[in-house]
């Protein structure tokens, strides 16, 4: 359990950093949602490539830890419905609220941006009643 | 240059969801899960994650501009908003159904299995269709 915790916070920090170099260096906020959202319905096209760089990092660096974090689990359901639902609220509702977990709760909550606040309230209380819902009372999850 | 930092600052953070654990979607739902056997990792990442970037946005106030040019974000905006409370309900119900957000879906490609890409498949459609829905929510809203 420790150990996680000290993983949680080691690689916390990395994001923090992440974040840091794209906004001191770029000028730039670390959102992944607005990052992607972008890119899908074209908003984002005079700095596509920036966008398309950014993600390629996060896709490819996990790659190059495989040798050192070893094979993860991601516990992903096999539930094809749930897995649809879950894709399209999160699509959805991180571009009708601008933000998802790093645009919103990383960099929101760090400037201590109301919105970035209140969003994270809201999507926590949100998830945490999903969970609630569909994991003790339904069983779904 | 730019999109070489790009590519630095996405890596950072995607090898920082890998090895913080947020890319395990059963410690994200540990987490929300606040009636069963609760992880509280995900406060330590967020912890973490908060403490260089507010070091970064302080830096910001005391420098013209970013180091490759151009200008800083503007200062938030301070109206919320029907569609901040609406977006972010709906995408707090997805995070807490699949486990996933944006960032760690991508972080994840290349380990999450067909189950990740069905989810981003639809998270991308869903991000397609945002911006009708937007539209539609906020005539819909000013008629009233």
């Amino acid at each position: 359990m420790e150990t996680d915790w000290i993983m949680g916070l080691l690689g916390g920090l990395l994001i923090g950093l992440g974040g840091a170099v794209f906004l001191l260096v770029n000028g730039r906020i670390m959102g992944a949602s607005g990052l992607i959202g972008g890119l899908v319905d074209g908003s984002g096209k005079s700095n596509a490539l920036e966008r398309l760089s950014f993600l390629l990092g996060v896709a490819t660096l996990p790659v190059l830890l495989w040798p050192l974090v070893g094979p993860i689990d991601t516990h992903i359901t096999t539930n094809l419905a749930v897995l649809a639902a879950a894709g399209l609220l999160v699509g959805v509702g991180t571009r009708l609220a601008n933000g998802c977990t790093s645009g919103h709760g990383v960099c929101g909550i760090s400037r201590l941006s109301l919105r970035g606040i209140v969003a994270t309230a809201f999507y926590i209380g949100a998830g945490g009643l999903t969970v609630v819902l569909f994991r003790h009372l339904l069983g779904v999850i | 240059m730019r999109n070489l930092f790009a590519l630095l600052a996405g890596g950072l953070f995607g090898a920082g969801l890998m090895i913080s654990g947020m890319t395990d979607t059963a410690k994200v739902q540990g987490w929300l899960d606040v009636f069963g056997d609760w992880d509280p990792t995900l406060a330590f990442v967020m912890g973490g994650a908060i403490l260089p970037m507010t070091l970064a946005w302080t830096l910001t106030r005391r420098r013209a501009a970013p180091a490759l040019g151009g200008a800083f974000p503007p200062p938030p905006e301070p109206k919320l908003g029907h569609n901040l409370v609406l977006g972010s309900v709906l995408f707090g119900m997805g995070w807490g159904l699949a486990g996933l957000c944006p960032g760690p879906a991508i972080a994840a490609l290349s380990y999450g299995g067909p189950g990740l890409y069905i989810f981003v498949a639809a998270m991308l459609l869903g991000m397609r269709a945002a911006p009708r829905l937007r539209s539609r929510l906020d005539r819909a809203l000013q008629a009233e």
